[in-house]
């Protein structure tokens, strides 16, 4: 079996700053990390491997410094990496991002057959949850999205079962293989690597892929020239005037610290208890 | 499987990537292990990088080094709880490159110089804690790391992994530390747009000031604070020892004295309208030679902040990290060159490599620096005040006499301190300096 997974490098967004005039976000000098949900598509890529075994191969389109995403996932046991890399990709939005991943997707299928590709359920920094919905359509692949449990896979049958998170429940699907996941976040844990994998990684040469080698024809639909996305206006959000108060308390029961903390919350709000008051005598 | 390698670093910080960086580049294979998220991580510093003991590794390094500001103007500051006396020194002679050097941003100085040493061949892994040294008698022969089948072995392991040197003491090599030889500092970086830098600080471009102070901001206390100007950043901050924390009877915490630094009516026009980046605090070790413990062994050396290499008084310590883990990665070379093997013996070039240079020479001239000032407190309370009276006193024009104004600074230092303790205070510190 063939797995292969899509990760995107991202700045961590918990270290991010915005700049306080031009709205822009300061990147200098904040990590880059593998996008968080991303590493929820390895690992459920990782435990099919286990129990299926197979090859599981990393792709990933960024400047060249992404390469460390690779080698990082290289880490937690993926078998080998593509990182499609190319001026031109710059300034992609998700149309092309989609457009791009697809080709390479193809072109690493042409190596070995590929039987499912992973996605995230988004990334942190974009937020669009559009990339791997876009290159399963441009592949004709079965979509699974928000899965949150993979039930079941036949592989004499080409057959999978998932539970995915929908309003208001869980569907069960069966679908095809080849198909591609869309993983849901906090659905397992990511393994801690073994020493071994540790320097194997920092070993590893990434395979670079131009958007030549990625198979890439059409110019006009990667980088800037295939993204129609516009960018109107960058404006930071206003912040919010209340702000949190810490209050601390030495009562021994949880019951004296609940009513400690609502007659705190009553003296600041007085119109609160006298709302509160009022529903409970109607 | 368990891979052998000539070097084994442990730290990636600026000793740790200057001996990584040294080793790979000769051609030794290294393995570089840290503890952080990524090289840098972990790191903290004020922070000033002197050019030359980096270009010694990377002479070109200034090509893409990511630098901050040049520094051309040195101010020297004495506080007391309203004014200061300061002097400042500017000279164009700092305005003509290669410049001497800059203020930098960790966080980025970090990751430039850990590609650099990936570049030099060597292996980096990351979030990966050494717990232990492994030893084939009492030799070391590798490091026992938290992960899964963590046993890796070398030649060498240099030990660069910081002030607190887990390892080197839990290996016996050095005791515990002792809170009267690290120095707790803590600091801010403000934003503040480049423009705004310039016209406060009077300098353009890549012009930079930097502002030492001591005295009663750090209350009564052993310490100093700083100013430095970055790019579009301004980084202030203020350390003291940690015993002199623990002993303080006003219970002053290190980040009120910061605050307290922060509000106070010099340093407050400058660093006003600044929007908090970043916040650290971090040990560092400023026993001075008295507190640098063995520095080698059989198959093991100790650089950087781990073996205490800071010039507390010239408030000198990345430049003498990045030096030791130079010299320890051409003392371990020389040793794989010589093939005579790795123990202490082939090691010993290192201490005599350390005491040939500025680190140890710098750190003998002021042996007895750190004692003095922390036994004679008046340096940072009594004297302060009355150098600030003084000017206060002789600079204000009020129709009295000078000769008088004379009389009376005269007769407020001999209350304050004896003629015998002035005398004493002075014999002190040119015995400490000289």
């Amino acid at each position: 079996m063939h797995i292969v997974v899509c990760i995107k490098q991202v700045p961590d967004s918990a270290q991010i700053r915005v700049h306080p005039v031009t709205n822009t976000i300061m990147r200098q000098g904040v990590p880059a990390i593998v996008n968080p949900y991303d590493l929820f598509a390895l690992e459920e890529a990782l435990r099919l491997k286990d129990k299926f075994g197979g090859k599981v191969t990393m792709l990933c389109m960024g400047p060249p410094q992404a390469e460390d995403a690779l080698k990082k996932c290289i880490s937690f046991g993926a078998d080998d990496a593509v990182l499609v890399t190319d001026r031109s990709f710059a300034g992609a939005d998700t149309l092309a991002t989609s457009y791009a991943l697809a080709a390479a997707v193809r072109q690493i299928s042409k190596e070995q057959k590929v039987d499912i590709v992973f996605t995230g359920k988004q990334t942190i920094d974009g937020d669009t949850a559009q990339v791997g919905p876009g290159i399963a359509k441009r592949l004709g692949l079965q979509l699974l999205t928000y899965v949150s449990r993979i039930a079941d896979l036949d592989l004499e049958n080409d057959t999978i079962t998932v539970e995915r998170r929908a309003e208001g429940g869980v569907q069960v699907l069966k679908t095809a293989v080849p198909c591609l996941i869309t993983m849901l976040e906090g659905t397992n844990e990511m393994r801690f690597a073994p020493l071994e994998n540790m320097i194997h990684a920092a070993r590893y040469p990434v395979r670079k892929w131009n958007k030549e080698a990625a198979g890439i024809e059409d110019v006009t639909k990667i980088g800037l020239k295939g993204s129609p996305t516009v960018v109107s206006k960058v404006f930071g959000p206003t912040p919010r005037a209340e702000k949190a108060l810490m209050q601390s308390v030495d009562d021994a029961t949880p019951r004296d610290v609940a009513l400690n903390v609502i007659q705190k919350i009553f003296t600041q709000h007085p119109t609160l208890e006298r709302d509160i008051l009022a529903k409970a005598s109607v | 499987m368990s891979e052998k390698f000539d070097v084994i670093v442990v730290g990636a910080g600026p000793s740790g990537n200057a001996a990584a960086y040294t080793a790979a580049k000769a051609g030794l294979s290294v393995l570089q292990i840290e503890r952080g998220e990524y090289p840098g991580s972990k790191n903290v510093q004020g922070a000033i990088l002197y050019a030359n003991a980096l270009e010694q590794i990377i002479p070109d390094f200034r090509e893409d080094a990511p630098l901050e500001r040049h520094i051309i103007e040195q101010r020297m500051w004495v506080l007391d709880d309203e004014s200061f006396v300061g002097t400042h020194f500017r000279s164009d002679d700092y305005n003509k490159p290669p410049y001497n050097r800059y203020t930098i941003i960790r966080a980025q100085f970090d990751k430039w110089f850990s590609s650099k040493v990936k570049e030099a061949g060597a292996l980096v892994i990351c979030e990966t804690t050494v717990d232990s040294l492994i030893m084939d008698g009492d030799q070391v022969v590798g490091v026992r790391c938290d992960r899964q089948g963590g046993e890796v072995f070398a030649d060498v392991v240099i030990l660069a992994d910081g002030v607190n040197s887990t390892l080197a003491r839990k290996a016996g090599f050095h005791g515990e530390i002792q809170a009267g030889n690290v120095a707790l500092a803590v600091k801010e970086i403000l934003f503040m747009p480049q423009e705004t830098i310039e016209a406060r600080f009077n300098v353009k471009d890549e012009e930079g000031v930097v502002i030492e102070m001591f005295g009663k901001i750090t209350d009564g206390l052993m310490g100093t604070g700083f100013l430095y100007t970055n790019k579009d950043s301004i980084t202030l901050g203020v350390g003291c020892m940690l015993s002199d924390f623990k002993g303080n009877p006003n219970r002053t915490s290190p980040y009120t004295m910061l605050e307290k630094m922060k509000a106070h009516p010099s340093i407050a026009p400058m660093i006003a309208g600044g929007e908090m980046k970043e916040y650290c605090a971090h040990l560092i070790p400023e026993g001075g030679f008295h507190a640098v413990p063995k520095t080698f062994g059989n198959g093991w050396m100790i650089v950087g902040d781990s073996g205490g290499f800071v010039n507390a008084v010239h408030r000198e310590g990345s430049n003498l990290a990045m030096t030791t883990g130079r010299l320890a990665a051409e003392t371990a070379i020389a040793a794989k060159a010589a093939g005579k093997g790795f123990k202490a013996k082939q090691l010993a070039g290192y201490k005599a490599a350390l005491d040939e240079s500025f680190v140890m020479k710098d750190l003998h001239k002021y042996r007895d620096m750190p004692s003095v000032f922390h036994d004679n407190s008046q340096f940072f309370t009594t004297y302060p005040e009355l150098v600030n009276r003084a000017a206060r006193t002789m600079l204000t024009v009020d129709g009295i006499d000078k000769k008088t104004k004379e009389k009376e600074i005269f007769s407020s230092f001999r209350k304050s301190r004896s003629l015998a303790g002035l005398a004493g205070d002075a014999f002190k510190l040119w015995r400490a300096f000289r």
